[in-house]
């Protein structure tokens, strides 16, 4: 008796302390890693904690990067010989200055002096060409490759310059060169440990749990601000929206409307475009999308306000072509109005077509991306309207990539493309007829022949006007019914500031700092 | 000792059964190739890394292959992570390890107490209301429970922040603290079920023979329950137990993915998810090994504490 008497004791006692414990601290800010965050005092760490919603579930080797929310971490680690900024332009990075002969076809780099990757080596010419040997290589992303195939020859002329020499002029090889990141020579471990020469070095990370950052202070440029930064991994948006609502995140990027309406004035919130372009897909080659006035039709029938304004409350930009708006060199805003919301004209190219009686579809739609689902099930609504029936069929995104991206076998889909490289190829080229991502199986004469003509041009003025073209082309044969570049929102921490919203998915940490 | 090599050729055969099955399974979904290439994969590519995967040899020979590494400790690379699976589990198996033995600490030392004060007050009120009560709790999956203190803890009273969890190598404090929650989520429904076979099995015992002579003996009830009944009661409750360290660590999977927990259940999910098969694999052969230890060590103790059973 006095034996389970006392059993019983002990463990009240073991489970109320816990739990007192637990009571007061645990709520707001006691956890070591957001001392920061307990809002207004402690800016003294100089560290924050930026929630993102995916691991970074593949190697850190910075050829092989396929993922967006991995380039956006490690855009903060890799550099190339120039470097993007927020408005698009390629500035000297790793290079101090670059030259571009009058013909277009030599391209002479001059490296800055004393820049060290993040072991404390000093880069040297050697280890850039090493770079852009091992790019072209290994590198996953075919765009790089055909670009860097473009190559002739590239040497050390001395011990700071390197020239590159193509085979064919082209207007848009330097902005692939901001994707051949500079890497120590021979360096063998970037996949585990990756070695640049940005703002912030790579510390370490914890599978499924988080990714840190430290700041090189041996950054040849502006330094940054911050010391450290912590991403902490949280695969379910209730528990991201918690940890804001709580405190232990600073910084939240890529947010929807519903997850911001409820934050707290600890916060602001920034809007942004997401930078990729939502539509719904349609496989050209399967009956009836081989037939362009079908897909006229749909482009009619889809009331895209309304699915701004169901989906996300009134945010979002309209697109009318395969570009977002953020590339304003290449953004068309005329092509959003080309088709407008028109049902009977709808129901009309469909009798054209011979449809009169509408048809049926399957939408497969990646069911971990909740912006296109809903988007997609506004289409059934709209698209009943006139008489089509479609029916949603959600799959996991590894599905999707494997039935859809690579087999091509779908009729129709709604997810986003983004660019993998701030390029109007990265957008266009999908289209051309023989492009083996043209997952849309789109095949027309006049777009292969204006593209070929936009990517041999060498007056980049020229081949903007071509690419804009074929812009219009894509809008005038609806190749697919083009919908909206989602907004995108950024819960920031209100003691931070600095946050600078760029044209492609990447987070730039160098910017952001507390303010006092 | 004959007993003991038949139960290791079981666990054995039983590995073996098993990773053959889920590699099977493995066969049968998609590519591992176009889930790690993304959107920027083309047949070049993709034909490249399957080939690097080995992913085009013999199904046979590919399982083979994998197995005699598996033996040797090797337990091959992430295709998703390029790190060494072996280095990845090391990492998070301690925390899904000290979910489980959290769980099952508050599992003892609620259950038992509880099961004897519920046979003491055989029929009183307090008994019947923890009787229903058990009932209750007996019926709800942990993952539902767990939801349920996500909401009303964590969101509703911020005892605790859902998803933030604290590693034990930042502070052991709040790597506990966090704990509580999810293994009480687990550990409620199993105490329900340990309380009530408890309770059964002490009055089961208190209607015996042995008993009866006892109390002509002068022995008070209490002191009959403490020290003859309780030693017999609770033989098929330890068993039950020690079995319930391998329902634990299913119920810690699903409790991983609900409190964000980075243990070996969010990395197993996340892995097949992304078709990351080595890592799937070896997850597999880490829990089939738990369960079949548990089980004969279950065995083990049964015939510990009653030497009338002796299983050769």
């Amino acid at each position: 008796m006095k034996r389970i008497l006392a059993l019983l004791l002990a463990a009240t006692v073991m489970v109320g302390t816990l739990c007192a414990c637990g009571g007061t601290t645990s709520g707001r800010n006691s956890t070591a890693s957001d001392e920061t965050s307990s809002f207004g005092a402690d800016a003294h760490d100089n560290s924050i904690t930026v929630g993102i919603a995916q691991d970074l579930d593949e190697s850190l080797d910075p050829y092989t990067i396929t993922a967006a929310g991995t380039r956006e971490v490690l855009f903060n680690v890799y550099e190339g010989l120039v470097k993007a900024d927020s408005d698009g332009n390629f500035n000297a990075a790793v290079a101090k200055e670059y030259n571009v002969s009058d013909d277009q076809l030599t391209y002479t780099f001059k490296l800055r002096d004393g820049v060290k990757f993040h072991n404390g080596e000093t880069v040297t010419v050697d280890d850039v060409l090493y770079s852009f040997k091992t790019s072209a290589a290994t590198s996953v992303e075919t765009s790089l490759v055909e670009a860097l195939s473009n190559i002739d020859s590239i040497e050390a002329t001395d011990d700071s310059t390197v020239v590159i020499k193509l085979k064919k002029a082209s207007a848009e090889f330097i902005s692939y060169v901001a994707y051949v990141y500079i890497t120590p020579k021979d360096y063998a471990d970037n996949k585990n440990q990756p070695i640049g020469t940005g703002p912030f070095k790579f510390l370490s990370r914890s599978v499924q749990e988080n990714v840190v950052l430290e700041k090189n202070s041996d950054y040849y440029g502006t330094p940054a601000y911050l010391d450290k930064v912590t991403y902490k991994i949280y695969e379910d948006a209730t528990a991201m929206v918690a940890a804001l609502d709580a405190g232990s995140v600073d910084v939240c990027a890529h947010l929807s409307v519903e997850h911001v309406e409820g934050l707290n004035d600890n916060y602001n919130v920034l809007e942004g475009t997401m930078n990729l372009v939502q539509a719904l897909y349609l496989n050209n080659k399967k009956t009836p999308f081989d037939n362009e006035k079908v897909r006229q039709a749909l482009s009619y029938a889809v009331d895209v306000d309304a699915i701004l304004e169901l989906t996300e409350d009134g945010h979002g930009t309209k697109v009318g072509s395969a570009m977002y708006p953020a590339f304003t060199k290449y953004f068309d805003a005329s092509l959003s109005d080309h088709y407008g919301y028109d049902v009977d004209k709808a129901k009309e190219l469909l009798k054209e077509a011979g449809y009169a009686d509408g048809f049926s579809f399957t939408i497969k739609v990646p069911s971990n991306y909740t912006p296109h689902v809903k988007t997609a099930e506004v289409l059934v609504e709209q698209l009943a309207a006139v008489g089509i029936t479609a029916k949603i069929q959600q799959v996991d995104w590894s599905t999707w990539l494997n039935d859809v991206y690579t087999n091509r076998d779908y009729e129709a889909t709604v997810v986003g493309f983004d660019a993998a490289t701030l390029t109007a190829a990265a957008m266009l080229q999908r289209y051309t007829s023989n492009s083996d991502k043209n997952m849309f199986n789109y095949s027309n004469e006049e777009f292969d022949k204006v593209y070929a003509q936009a990517e041999a041009s060498t007056d980049d003025v020229e081949a903007t006007k071509l690419y804009k073209q074929c812009e219009q082309i894509l809008a005038e044969t609806a190749a697919n019914v083009y919908i909206q570049d989602l907004a995108e929102f950024v819960a920031i921490n209100k003691n931070l500031d600095g946050y600078k919203f760029y044209p492609m998915y990447v987070m730039d940490m160098s910017t952001i700092h507390y303010v006092e | 000792m004959k007993y003991l090599l038949k139960k290791i050729f079981t666990l054995i055969i039983t590995l073996l059964i098993v990773s053959l099955l889920a590699f099977l399974a493995f066969q049968v979904i998609s590519d591992p190739a176009s889930a790690m290439l993304g959107t920027s994969a083309t047949p070049e590519s993709l034909a490249a890394l399957r080939e690097e995967l080995g992913l085009n040899r013999p199904i046979p020979v590919q399982y083979f292959q994998w197995l005699t590494s598996f033996l040797q400790g090797d337990f091959g690379t992430s295709y998703s992570y390029s790190m060494p699976v072996a280095s990845m589990i090391a990492q998070k198996l301690p925390i899904t390890a000290l979910l489980t033995f959290f769980s099952f600490l508050i599992m003892i030392v609620t259950s038992i107490p509880l099961g004897i004060f519920s046979a003491r007050r055989e029929g009183g009120l307090l008994d019947r209301s923890l009787t229903v009560i058990n009932q209750v709790f007996m019926s709800i999956p942990p993952f539902l429970l767990g939801v349920v203190f996500t909401y009303c803890f964590g969101i509703g009273l911020k005892f605790f922040v859902p998803g933030n969890f604290v590693s034990y190598r930042e502070s052991w404090t709040g790597f506990l603290e966090y704990l509580i929650f999810p293994a009480l989520a687990i550990a409620i429904p199993r105490i329900a079920m340990t309380v009530k076979m408890l309770r059964s099995s002490i009055l089961n015992q208190m209607g015996r023979e042995y008993v009866r002579t006892a109390r002509s003996r002068g022995s008070t009830k209490d002191r009959i329950l403490t020290h003859h009944v309780l030693r017999n009661a609770i033989i098929p409750v330890i068993t039950f137990i020690a079995t319930s360290m391998a329902e634990i660590v299913a119920s810690s999977i699903i409790i991983e993915q609900v409190f964000a927990i980075p243990g070996i259940g969010v990395l197993l999910l996340s892995s097949i998810n992304n078709r990351d098969f080595p890592v799937v694999q070896a997850i597999v052969m880490v829990l089939v090994l738990w369960v079949v230890v548990v089980n004969f060590i279950a065995d083990l103790l049964y015939q510990f504490m009653d030497p009338r059973i002796r299983l050769d």
